[in-house]
């Protein structure tokens, strides 16, 4: 990837990412919701290193504004080869379960607008018949819990789109690549107590460029969570859902 | 979460914390005092915050810009040192001032205005700063310079973190044509002829520094090797240096705390002979790559885990050349007699060049810098000891690198506290000086505006 669109790239792992890529000499299209923290963002890329540094703060919930900011992105950098979608919620599984309010927003922010944005995206990379598109899903999407079924709803809708997606584009030669990180110690869990199970951020985006690199399909990163998932996903129903998780 | 540690792992003080991410968000409302924390290479407790809040700035690290034509970097004040060399060394520019470690960040060199082997030659750390952000407590920024609120400059440059948050940073960095280091080791019999040694080596080089064999006697006391060295001239440009050239990227770690009888005097003196030895017999000069000649503990991950849970003590002081010889003598002595071996010691030479900061610790003269297990009561004695010793001779002890030092001893150091107080960030205080200003300590600052009020000042015998 030499031409990037990284969506949400004011999170944790988005910046790591962002670091990466620009000590390669990428060039960078950013886009975030807080234009100071994005600047911040886009002036340590350049720094690093990023042969060209652009940024736009918007709020990618707007998903009417979503095909003019691709445009944008493809006419700032000079074409695209690369997107990546990180930015998400994590929101609040009380709150969802609440109020449909607090639950929609998690939807529309993890799924929808990374549907809309894909949809978009995929449809220039397939015209162009190159392109890598790199999302940020999460362990969480491959089975519903009731400490946080909304989110993970939210993640495995978009697996799911993805497995589609990929299906569609794998005669075009564009990679979609699915990554799903385990926890990852990043502002969102930042009330969560750590533990071994946690990844830095650093760690995760290391793992996501190698998958991109490779145009994997489907990985998690740090690898272990494939073997613990493999075991959640195969405990069957009636004895999941006695269990506290 | 676990509490931070300093580096001396000692004291171990309960804190809150809070991680700050955008240096443009006002500070957290968090309980009891705040302290920034950088990435804790402070020995004792002047980066620790006992029933307070540290304010971690570790994800404060992004760069801001540098300019390869003039050589200087704007960034944010959690950027490590380490970062900064990988991205600048490789462009012709070095860091004007190094502490003997790269793990420390850009805040902490400023706030304990650091010093490196070049004293003599560029001063400290802090003369380097063209200027810095501080953020309050009260939401005001201010963007402090010589020229630009030069008083709010000098109180923060060594001012300890206790002045307010600093979020970035601009640096003056200075050229270098290659990495590498044209390094000589001279071997120095006593405590005379590395004064002798020094002296002479500050006119032709701009790095210096000293081990000393601390267990070294009579005769012998202050037995060491000097290390002298500037960067390689230009007939080096480019070259690719021998795999022996290169000590670092060891991946040697200190796994587990190590149990406290794998120190003891024997061992100890064991190391520092068999260490002269094998220096001595090396060849005197040498080229090196700047990372193994500035950094070489950083080659041990973890390396403080060697003097076990109780955690070390180190003692750094210098005194003025007049009083040198005999109080060095007098301290080395002690130390050696002291039944607390000390594994690392580290003889330097200050210059005059004065700093901007008031609470800058170099001045010209001489400085010992000494590592001691923590042993408990003995250990105690034999520092509180060096420290009256220090005071006697007209010398100071170094902040960064105490757990222990009395009021007294801190107000005879740094006379421009007075001056420094109206400074202090109400809402902010550290264990280190809620410990060398007690409230019986007239013109303490009064902690207002804060609900929770300040928490009781950890006197030394409580933490002890
Ligand atoms: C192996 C080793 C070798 C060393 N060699 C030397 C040496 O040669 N010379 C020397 O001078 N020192 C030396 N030191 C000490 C070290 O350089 C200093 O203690 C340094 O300040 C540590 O920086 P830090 O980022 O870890 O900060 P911390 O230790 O976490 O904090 C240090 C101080 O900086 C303040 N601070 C941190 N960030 C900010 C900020 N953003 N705004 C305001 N205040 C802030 C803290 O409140 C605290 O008072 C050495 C330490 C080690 C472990």
């Amino acid at each position: 990837m030499k031409k990037v669109l990284i969506l949400g790239a004011t999170s944790a792992i988005a910046q790591a990412t962002v670091r990466l890529l620009a000590a390669r000499g990428a060039s960078l299209y950013l886009v975030g919701r807080n234009a100071q923290n994005l600047e911040a963002v886009a002036k340590d890329a350049a720094t690093r290193g990023a042969a060209k540094v652009e940024s736009r703060a918007l709020d990618l919930d707007d998903c009417g504004a979503h095909e003019a900011l691709v445009e944008q992105a493809m006419q700032a950098l000079g074409g695209l080869d690369g997107a990546v979608i990180a930015h998400g919620v994590l929101g609040d599984q009380d709150a969802s379960q609440r109020s449909w309010a607090a639950a929609e927003a998690v939807l529309r922010t993890n799924f929808l607008s990374a549907a809309s944005l894909l949809t978009s995206l995929a449809n220039r990379f397939e015209a162009q018949k190159a392109g890598t598109l790199v999302v940020i899903s999460s362990v969480a999407g491959d089975r519903g819990r009731q400490s946080n079924y909304v989110y993970g709803a939210s993640k495995g809708a978009l697996s799911v789109f993805l497995q589609g997606l990929r299906n569609r584009l794998a005669k075009s030669n564009v990679a979609v690549v699915t990554v799903k990180p385990g926890f990852v110690d990043t502002p969102m869990t930042a009330h969560v107590p750590k533990n071994k199970l946690f990844a830095s951020p650093e760690k995760v985006a290391r793992g996501l460029l190698a998958a991109a690199d490779g145009r994997k399909n489907e990985v998690y990163v740090p690898g272990f969570w494939a073997l613990i998932m493999l075991i959640i996903r195969s405990i069957p129903e009636p004895i999941f859902k006695r269990l506290k998780l | 979460m676990k509490s931070p540690q300093s580096w001396g792992r000692f004291p171990r003080v309960a804190q809150e914390t809070r991680a700050l991410t955008w240096g443009s968000g006002a500070l957290p409302s968090a309980p009891g005092p705040l302290l920034p924390h950088g990435l804790g290479r402070s020995y004792g407790d002047s980066c620790l915050n006992a029933d307070g809040t540290l304010l971690l700035t570790s994800a404060l690290d992004r760069l801001i810009d540098f300019d390869p034509a003039t050589g200087v970097l704007r960034c944010e004040a959690g950027v490590t040192l380490d970062t900064v060399l990988r991205l600048v060394a490789p462009r012709g520019w070095f860091l004007p001032v190094t502490p003997g470690t790269k793990y420390v960040t850009v805040g902490g060199a400023i706030a304990n205005d650091v010093h490196g082997k070049n004293h003599h030659r560029g001063g400290t750390f802090g003369r380097y700063v063209r200027s810095f952000e501080l953020l309050r407590s009260d939401g005001t920024r201010r963007v402090c310079a010589p020229d630009a609120h030069p008083d709010w400059y000098g109180a923060t440059i060594g001012g300890l973190g206790l002045t307010g948050l600093i979020t970035w940073a601009e640096v003056q960095l200075v050229p270098i044509r290659n990495p590498y280091i044209l390094q000589e080791t001279v071997p120095c019999e006593n405590l005379d002829a590395f004064l002798d040694v020094a002296r002479a080596s500050e006119a032709d080089y701009e790095f210096t520094m000293a081990w000393v064999d601390c267990l070294a006697r009579g005769r012998k006391l202050g037995r060491g090797l000097l290390f002298r060295g500037n960067f390689a001239p230009p007939q080096f440009d480019g070259l690719p240096l021998a795999k022996s050239h290169l000590s670092h990227g060891s991946g040697l770690a200190v796994p587990v705390d190590m149990p406290a009888f794998c120190l003891n005097r024997l061992s100890v003196s064991a190391f520092n002979w068999l260490y002269y030895r094998r220096q001595r017999g090396r060849p005197r000069q040498r080229l090196t790559h700047y990372d193994p000649f500035f950094y070489p503990l950083d080659a041990i991950y973890g390396w403080n885990r060697i003097y076990g849970a109780r955690g070390f003590l180190q003692f750094q002081c210098v005194v003025p050349y007049s009083t040198a010889r005999d109080a060095l003598r007098e301290i080395l002595e002690r130390s050696s007699r002291g039944g607390v071996p000390s594994f690392l010691s580290v003889l330097k030479t200050f210059g005059d060049i004065p700093s901007p900061g008031w609470l800058s610790f170099p001045r010209q003269g001489v400085t010992l810098a000494m590592d001691f297990a923590n042993r408990g009561e003995k250990t105690w004695r034999l520092v509180e000891d060096l420290d009256r010793l220090t005071r006697e001779a007209g010398g100071a002890v170094y902040p960064a690198k105490d757990a222990r030092m009395s009021p007294e001893s801190f107000a005879a150091y740094f006379p421009r506290r007075e001056q420094f107080l109206p400074y202090i960030d109400p809402a902010f205080s550290s264990s280190f000086w809620r410990r060398v200003n007690p409230p019986a300590t007239p013109s303490l600052p009064m902690l207002e505006g804060r609900a929770d009020g300040a928490t009781p000042p950890v006197s030394l015998l409580a933490i002890r």
